[in-house]
This record gives C-alpha cells, structure tokens and sequence, in this order.
C-alpha cells in the first residue's frame, strides 16, 4: 500500500473542499478501497475519512412515503431496519445476499455505489486493463472471460458491475443525493453508472470531488412490497458475487400485472434496467409465459464477449426466476439463503 | 507525520502513537499491541480468521483502517475469558471439536459471538451456516461449528447473555 496523507473532515462542506484536491479519495468503511489499495490498484494520495462525520447515518422514513438513507449507513443496518425491510424486500434481500455479515456490518450505502469491479485483470497491475490504465489494452478479451458482460459492453472493457443492492435500487428508481464543489445535485441511479465505451476509467458520473450524502427510494416503490424479490446466482451457496441476478417487483391487481419492474445484475457494467421486459409485463396475468416474454425482451441485445455464451441464458432463467417469486409473493420472512435459487420457497432445507 | 488515537481494547483504555497512517486494526493488534490471537489469513477480508467485535458488532479487522476508529471499542478473542472461565462460545467451541488445525477459530469464535449478538438466526442450523459464510474453515470443521454456534446461540440465550461478549 502507498503512503498517503489522512485527512479527517468535521463536516460535509469540508470533507467536498478535501475530496476536490487532486489525488484525493473518500474512505468510507474501505472494504473495497483498503483491499484495491493494498494490491496497488487504487494509489491515492490522500485519504479523506468520512467516518466521523455528522449527519450522514441515519435512515429517515419520510412523510409522503419516502425513504432517505445516508451515505454512511451500513450494509446490514439498513437491511435489517424493521420499516425499510418491511417496505422494500427487494432491496433488503439484495443486500443480506452480498458479501459476509462482517463486511455487510461494515460497509456502506454510499461505498456499495461507487465499488469497483471486480475483474480479475483489472485487479492484476502487470495485466493490460483499459479501466485502471487508460489506453494499455483489456486482457480480460483475449483471458479468463466467462463471468464477464453480455451487455453494454463495447471493445474496451467487458467488466461488470458487482454490486447486489444497485440492482433494486435501479428497478425502483433510487436517487442518489451528491454534494460537491459546486453544489448538490441528484442523480437518477440508473443514470449513476456508466457503460465503458470508449473511457471505462469513468465509472460514474459523479465530478472530482463530489461526494455521495444520501440515497432515496421514492414512495411508489414501495407499492411494490407485496411482489419484490431478488434473485441471485452464484458459483458456491454463500458469499460469493454474482454471476447472474434479477430484481423483479410487480403490482398485481386481479390477476393481472398492473405495473412491472426488472433489473439485471452481473450482466454488465451497471445495474441493467430491463424496460423493454417491463413493458412486456404490462397488462399480462403473472405466469410463466409471461415472465418467459419478459426475459427474452430483457437478454434481446445481449451478445457473449467471450467464453460467457452461457450467461445469456443463465440471465433469462434468473429473471424468470425473480419475477416468478415476486408473482408468489414477498415471504414474511426472507428463506435463510436470500435470493438463492437453491432456498425452498417454503420451509425445507437447500441441500 | 505522527497521529493519536484512543480504542478501548479488551476492555483497558488505551492510547495509541501511530506513525504510519496505514496501520489496519489487524497490524495493529497483532504486530504493536502483542495480541496475536486474531489471525491474519488472506487480509483482504476474503477469509474471516482476523473478526473482532468492533463497537460490539463483527468486522474484518484487516480491512479496518485504525485511524478510522478513533474512539472505538475492540473485542478480541484474548478479551472473552474471564479468568479460567471460558465463554460460553469457547466452550461450545471443545464441546462440539469445532476445529482441527485452529488457526480459524478465534475468527470462528468472534464471528459466531458477533451472529448471536444480532439476533436474526436464533439456533437455526440453517440460519448460522449462512450466518457465518464469512468465515473460511480448510480443515473442513464446518459440521462441529454449526453444532457449537447452535449450541451457544441456546445457551447464551437462556443465560441473556445475547448482547454480552
């Protein structure tokens, strides 16, 4: 790891006047920047630590239905939040799917957003990646590539979005609050992420210096409490990353869908809204055909960008899968696997 | 540049010189403090063998900036005896010969406290064993920690000792 100078604002106005100086990065809990740091792929040269500052840890259900999560609420706190759990299952269960207890205990709303992918070649300094290192090449297209995009991808970067909770968030319309050098502003999280093209060192559309303070879920999404799942397939039972998953959440009013959300993870470099899908949805009774429409409307601009052929199937089952839980109905109590496909949808045991 | 912090460590108050910002919760306990029961495995928060209760919750201590936790409380497995009296989870640990090799099992152990502590398994089998997912075990002992967390968890819940380390 690089030496670097510790900085330790007392308020946001500050924390903004730190982060704006170049070479600058924000620490949250640093389960993601700590670990890219200590295998050289993030050098910063200075660390600005958001953990002591005020005003940002606290989950506020709103008058008009809304939530509003700081930036530093941590992982399991706002999974396990009696009100958000019970009016946004979708979210609660992408997020108790990721990572270990220890790292959901210690890692937060705003670092989630912003965490980096996990490609091996873009972790590997000696390998040629176009994300870490602008213009060196991307090895992943000639390597080890089957976990990797099959959407949104272009020549210069086949990664992937790793994040679980982004995948709700961007089915329901989150918004993401950033402060910065020259204000606030908000910004749609579908909007948050980009597609490589040809600079896949942006990431985000966030400016230098600016800095996520809070998160929102509007009050219509949690109408979709009664139907929201997230669906999460993975190369061993537990806390590992996915290779496919879907968020699905569906208002369902006699018998028919009256309103359908569908979000893909693990399928490319941002959480993939599937709108084509949900229209698809509209009007239709919740059943498999319908589901199985919705899918291959969501995969219809897929194409492998390696050995991945597989995963563009693997997705439309998992949509399938997600939509056809939430057309069952969000469990009073999350399966003790959440989001797994090997949890029984009622009692029994996965193996 | 030199820096100063306090953490409560096993419950003594302590204050810190540190001349590295780059010191981890992990380097610090086990290289400056001689506490060397938490166990540095992969040290990037992949394996599980460095859990402490940080503020009484279950975190990877390698992953853990220091100088980020200024003020905290820190738990460590050389914290929870009291005196020749083992915790209920140590002794559960024996009773169910929970480990092989033991060098995952003060993790196992701080990591299982940290799983009763929260309160959303109770002795579920199935439950704890994705509860404690974050806690890697190559000797394989994963039957006999289930067997003991299960154990503890009824324990510790019948003594109320659910939030006590």
């Amino acid at each position: 790891m690089n030496r670097f100078e510790y900085v330790r604002p007392r308020s946001v106005a500050e924390a903004v006047a730190a982060g704006a100086v170049p070479g600058s990065a924000y620490l949250a809990a640093g389960t993601n920047l700590l670990d890219l740091m200590k295998i050289g792929v993030a050098r910063p040269g200075r660390l600005v630590d958001l953990n002591h500052l005020p005003g940002l840890d606290g989950i506020e259900h709103q008058a008009d239905g809304a939530v509003r999560i700081g930036a530093q609420v941590r992982n399991a706190d706002l999974a396990h939040d009696p009100g958000f759990r019970r009016r946004f299952p979708a979210v609660a269960e992408a997020l108790l799917s990721g990572a270990s207890a220890q790292l959901r205990n210690a890692a937060t709303v705003g670092g989630n957003l912003l965490q980096r992918t996990r490609c091996a070649w873009f972790q590997d300094t000696a390998s040629a990646c176009n994300r870490r290192d602008p213009g060196s090449g991307c090895d992943a297209r000639g390597g080890e590539n089957r976990l990797h995009a099959v959407l949104g991808w272009s020549e210069h970067c086949i990664a992937t979005h790793p994040s679980d909770f982004c995948v709700p968030l961007a089915a329901l319309d989150a918004v993401v609050e950033v402060e910065g050098p020259t204000g606030r502003r908000e910004i749609a999280l579908r909007d948050f992420h980009l597609l490589p093209g040809t600079t896949p060192e942006r990431e985000s559309v966030l400016a230098p210096g600016e800095l996520v303070v809070a998160l929102r879920l509007p009050a219509e999404a949690a109408g979709f409490a009664a139907h929201a799942r997230y669906a999460k397939l993975r190369e061993r039972t537990s806390y590992a990353f996915a290779v496919v998953s879907a968020a699905a959440a569906l208002r369902i009013v006699d018998g028919r869908i009256v309103a359908a959300r569908l979000a893909l993870g693990g399928v490319a470099a941002k959480p993939w809204r599937a709108e084509e899908a949900e229209a698809a949805l509209a009007g239709a009774a919740p059943e498999a055909a319908a589901f199985r429409r919705a899918a291959e409307a969501a995969l219809a601009a897929a194409r492998p960008s390696g050995d991945n052929a597989f995963k563009i199937e693997l997705a439309r089952r998992i949509a399938v899968r997600a939509l056809t839980l939430a057309a069952a109905g969000t469990p009073e109590r999350l399966p003790a696997l959440p989001a797994s496909p090997f949890a029984p949808l009622s009692g029994g045991r996965h193996v | 540049m030199s820096y100063t912090i306090t953490l409560t460590i096993n419950r003594v108050p302590r204050t810190l010189e540190l001349d590295d910002p780059r010191i981890t919760l992990l380097d610090l306990l086990r290289e400056r403090l001689d506490l060397p029961g938490t166990k540095k495995g992969c040290d990037r928060g992949q394996c599980g063998a460095c859990t402490i209760l940080l503020d009484g919750r279950r975190v990877n201590a390698c992953l853990a900036l220091a100088l980020s936790h200024d003020g905290a409380e820190i738990l460590t497995i050389e914290g929870l005896a009291e005196g020749e009296a083992l915790h209920p989870m140590q002794q559960a640990f024996i009773a169910h010969d929970a480990f092989q090799c033991g060098f995952c099992t003060p993790g196992q152990i701080m990591s299982a406290i940290g799983l009763v502590g929260e309160g959303q398994t109770g002795a579920d089998p199935e439950r704890v064993r994705e509860g404690m997912s974050g806690n890697l075990c190559r000797c394989g002992a994963y039957r006999g920690i289930t067997e003991a967390v299960v154990e503890a968890a009824r324990a510790m819940a019948a003594d109320g000792q659910g939030r006590a380390a």
